[in-house]
C-alpha cells in the first residue's frame, strides 16, 4: 500500500472549476473520506488519482512517485464506482476471480479460489458464487463489484459512493467490514460519499470539499468538534447543526453574524423560553423542534420526555460556535 | 377526512400469498406508516386501500363505508407514487389543475383552488414554468399539489421520498410532516426506512412476509417490540440479542444466563428452551464494577454518541455511549444492562414474553 498526495491540483471543465488548487496527503494506511454535496469535486478528485482524468495543473504522487505519465492500469489502483460494472456473461465467481487472472499477477489457482471464497463470505454473497452476474439484485451486483476490488492488493482503493445503492442493514454491515478490512490490512482508502454516517464511522481523516476547494482536513472528531467554517460544521451531525442569527443569544463576539449550535450545545432547563412545536420520538432519543424568538431549532432530549407541543422549555447556548458574515469560524 | 378500518385483509397472487390477514385501524387525521422490508406486503396493502388491487378476502372501510370491491375512482382517495408522474407537456399550473378540470369544475373555482394549494406548498413562483426543468423537490411538490387539490378523503403514498438523496430526503420529510400538521389529512405512507417511519408517523404497522407483526405508537414499538423481527427491524443499530437456554416462570424478576443474572421486569408468562434476552444499545453501560464481562472490538464515532461493539459470552453486542467516554479497543470491561428496559423472547416462536413492562403495549399490538 502507498501514500497518495496531491499538490496544487486544479481541474476545469470548460468555464467550470471542478477542483481548485487542492493539496492533500492521504497517509499510507489511512482511510480518507471526501465529504461534500453533489458538485463539490469529490468524484473528479478520485478520477484524477486513478488516471481516468488529467489535472490542468498540479501533480499527483502515489508512493512518492509522480504518476502523471502512468496509465490507470500502471498506477495499480482499484476503483469501485457507484454504478456497478460487471461482466454480464460471467458468473459471480468468475467476475471476482477476473482481476487475479491478469497475466501480470500470475496468481496460482488455489490462491485465487481461497481469495474469492474469503471475499465472497465477507460480502455475504457466498451462496451466489455460481449465479450469472445478471441474475443478481442491484445490491448483490454492487457487492460483487466491491469484491472485485478487494481481491487485489492495489496501491490504493478508490471508492465512489460504493454503498449508496444498498439497503440500510447491508450498508451498516459493510461499513463495519470495510473499516475492519482497512484496519487489518493497512490498506490505503480514498473514499467519496455524501453520507455523513459513513464519513464519521469509517474515516481516519475526513476532507471537506466546497466548490472544488479543500476547506478542512482532519479526524471526524476534529471536524465535528472544531469546524473551521459554517460550511464544514454543516457537513456533520444529525440532526443538522442549528444556524441562527448571532444576536439571538448572549455573548456574541464582535463580528459574529451566525451562531452554530449542535444539540449538545443547547442546555435545557435554564436560560430563555422556547416553545416546543413538534416532538419526534426516534426510539433511542427524541428530537425537540423548538421555536426560539421566532426562529426554528432542533434539539435532542430523553427518549421518554414528557414534553409535548405547546410546552415551554428554557434553553441556553453552551460553548457555541460563532461564525462571521463570510461563514468563517471566529470562536 | 376519514377513518380507515382494515379487517382480515388477504391477497393472493395465484399460489403466492402476499398479505395474510391484516387488521388495523387508521384514525381520522393520522399520519400512518406501513413499514417493512421489500416483499413484506406493505405496497400490496396500500394498493388494496387505493383500489388498484382487489383483495382476495377481507374488508376495507373508508369513513364507515365498505369499499373493498369498489374501483379506485369511486373511493375518493389520492395516490402519490415514488416516481412522481407529471404530465411533461403541461406547466405546473395545468398539472395541478388537471384533476379539477377533468371533474368539470368551474374555471374561477379551479383558479382559486390552485392558488390555495400553491400557497400551502410554497410554489406560487413556479406555477407558469414547464415541469421539465424543475428540481426533484419541486417536482415532488407539484405531485403533492395535484393530490391535495382534490380534497380527497385520504392520501396514500408509496415511498414518495425513496428516489431522493439522503440530505434532501430529510428536508422533504420534514416538509411533508409539517404539511400534514397544517392539513390534518388522513395519510397512509409506505416505507422500508425505519427512521423515516419513526420520525414521521403517528402510528406504525410493521409487516413481514405478509403478516402484521406489530401495530402502535412508534416509541412503544421501539421500547417493547412484540417479536424478534420488530426488535431487529426498528432501531439502528438494532436491539441486541443475548441467546441462551433456560427456564423462566411466571412472576420471575430475573433471568440467569449461565453464571450471569440479570434483573428484568416481572414476567407474566413462563417459558423454557432457547430464549433470547433483548436489550437496546443505549441501555448497555460500560461499568467496570459489573460482573458480566465483555471485550471491546470496535468503536464508531457518531458525534454526540459512539457505538461500541463488544464481544460477550453470548455473542457480539453493541452499546451506545457518550462520545466523550473513554473506550479502549481490545480492552476488557464490565457490562450493565438497564433492568427496566429488557425484553425476553421465545426463540422458537420469535414472540416476546409478556411482562409487567410490555403487557399493555402487546395487548393492543
Amino acid at each position: 500500500m502507498a501514500e497518495v498526495s496531491l499538490h496544487g491540483v486544479t481541474k476545469r471543465f470548460g468555464a467550470e472549476v471542478a477542483l481548485n488548487d487542492v493539496t492533500l496527503t492521504v497517509p499510507d494506511g489511512a482511510f480518507v473520506v471526501l465529504l461534500g454535496p453533489t458538485g463539490a469535486g469529490k468524484t473528479t478528485l478520485l478520477r484524477i488519482v486513478s488516471g481516468l482524468d488529467r489535472p490542468d495543473a498540479g501533480e499527483v504522487r502515489i508512493g512518492g512517485q509522480d504518476v502523471a505519465a502512468l496509465t490507470p492500469a500502471q498506477r495499480n489502483v482499484a476503483m469501485v464506482f457507484q454504478q456497478y460494472s460487471l461482466y454480464p456473461h460471467l458468473t459471480v465467481r468468475e467476475n471476482l476471480a477476473f482481476p487475479l487472472k491478469s497475466p501480470l499477477l500470475r496468481t496460482p489457482a488455489a490462491e485465487i479460489a481461497r481469495k474469492v471464497a474469503e471475499v465472497a463470505a465477507m460480502l455475504q454473497i457466498a451462496h451466489k458464487l455460481d449465479n450469472k452476474a445478471t441474475a443478481l439484485s442491484g445490491g448483490e451486483m454492487q457487492r460483487v463489484s466491491i469484491g472485485r476490488a478487494l481481491v487485489r492488493r492495489p496501491t490504493v482503493y478508490l471508492m465512489d459512493e460504493p454503498l449508496s445503492s444498498l439497503d440500510a442493514k447491508l450498508r451498516a454491515d459493510l461499513r463495519v467490514e470495510l473499516k475492519d478490512i482497512q484496519a487489518k490490512s493497512g490498506a490505503t482508502f480514498l473514499y467519496v460519499t455524501h453520507d455523513q454516517v459513513e464519513a464519521m464511522t469509517m474515516a481516519t481523516h475526513v476532507g471537506v470539499l466546497d466548490h472544488g476547494r479543500l476547506v478542512q482536513f482532519g479526524t471526524p472528531r476534529e471536524i465535528y468538534e472544531n469546524p473551521v467554517s459554517l460550511y464544514a460544521a454543516s457537513r456533520l451531525g444529525q440532526p443538522r447543526i442549528n444556524l441562527l442569527p448571532a444576536g439571538l443569544f448572549q455573548g456574541a463576539p464582535p463580528q459574529a453574524a451566525t451562531i452554530g449550535l449542535r444539540p449538545e450545545q443547547i442546555v435545557q432547563g435554564e436560560g430563555e423560553d422556547s416553545l416546543v412545536t413538534r416532538v419526534e420520538h426516534l426510539g433511542d432519543q427524541t428530537r425537540l423542534h423548538l421555536s426560539f424568538k421566532n426562529h426554528d431549532l432542533i434539539s435532542v432530549t430523553d427518549a421518554h420526555t414528557p414534553l409535548t407541543p405547546g410546552d415551554i422549555v428554557q434553553i441556553r447556548a453552551d460553548r457555541p460556535f460563532w461564525f462571521d458574515a463570510t461563514g468563517a469560524r471566529i470562536a | 377526512m376519514a377513518q380507515i378500518v382494515i379487517r382480515n385483509l388477504r391477497k393472493d397472487f395465484g399460489a403466492f400469498n402476499a398479505v395474510k390477514s391484516s387488521t388495523f385501524t387508521v384514525e381520522d387525521g393520522e399520519f400512518f406508516m406501513l413499514l417493512g422490508p421489500s416483499g413484506c406486503g406493505k405496497t400490496t396493502t396500500l394498493r388494496m386501500i387505493a383500489g388498484l388491487e382487489l383483495p382476495t378476502s377481507g374488508e376495507i372501510f373508508i369513513d364507515g363505508e365498505e369499499v373493498s370491491q369498489r374501483p379506485a375512482s369511486k373511493r375518493d382517495i389520492a395516490f402519490v407514487f415514488q416516481m412522481f408522474a407529471l404530465y411533461p407537456h403541461m406547466n405546473v399550473r395545468r398539472n395541478i389543475s388537471y384533476p379539477l378540470v377533468s371533474q368539470g369544475m368551474a374555471r374561477a373555482q379551479v383558479q382559486a383552488k390552485v392558488a390555495e394549494v400553491a400557497g400551502i406548498l410554497g410554489i406560487e413562483s413556479i406555477l407558469d414554468k414547464p415541469v421539465g426543468g424543475l428540481s426533484g423537490g419541486d417536482r415532488q411538490r407539484v405531485a403533492l399539489g395535484r393530490a391535495i387539490v382534490r380534497d380527497p378523503k385520504c392520501f396514500l403514498m408509496d415511498e414518495p421520498l425513496g428516489a431522493l438523496d439522503a440530505e434532501f430526503r430529510e428536508h422533504m420529510s420534514e416538509e411533508l410532516r409539517a404539511l400534514h400538521d397544517r392539513m390534518r389529512a388522513t395519510t397512509v405512507y409506505v416505507t422500508h426506512d425505519q427512521l423515516e417511519a419513526m420520525q414521521m408517523g403517528d402510528k406504525i404497522v410493521v409487516m413481514n412476509h405478509g403478516v402484521v407483526e406489530q401495530f402502535g405508537v412508534p416509541q412503544q414499538i421501539y421500547d417493547w417490540p412484540a417479536t424478534l423481527f420488530v426488535a431487529t427491524f426498528i432501531g439502528s443499530p438494532p436491539m441486541n440479542f443475548l441467546r441462551f437456554e433456560g427456564t423462566v416462570g411466571r412472576g420471575a424478576t430475573e433471568v440467569a444466563l449461565g453464571e450471569a443474572r440479570f434483573a428484568m421486569p416481572a414476567l407474566q408468562e413462563g417459558a423454557h428452551g432457547p430464549l433470547v434476552l433483548g436489550v437496546r444499545p443505549e441501555h448497555v453501560t460500560l461499568d467496570d464494577a459489573a460482573p458480566y464481562r465483555g471485550r471491546v472490538l470496535a468503536t464508531e464515532y457518531l458525534g454526540t454518541t459512539q457505538i461500541v461493539t463488544l464481544d460477550t459470552p453470548h455473542g457480539q453486542i453493541k452499546a451506545r455511549v457518550r462520545s466523550d467516554a473513554p473506550v479502549r479497543v481490545g480492552g476488557a470491561t464490565g457490562l450493565a444492562l438497564d433492568a427496566r428496559t429488557l425484553s425476553l423472547f421465545d426463540a422458537a416462536s420469535g414472540r416476546a414474553l409478556r411482562s409487567a413492562a410490555n403487557a399493555e403495549v402487546l395487548a393492543h399490538g
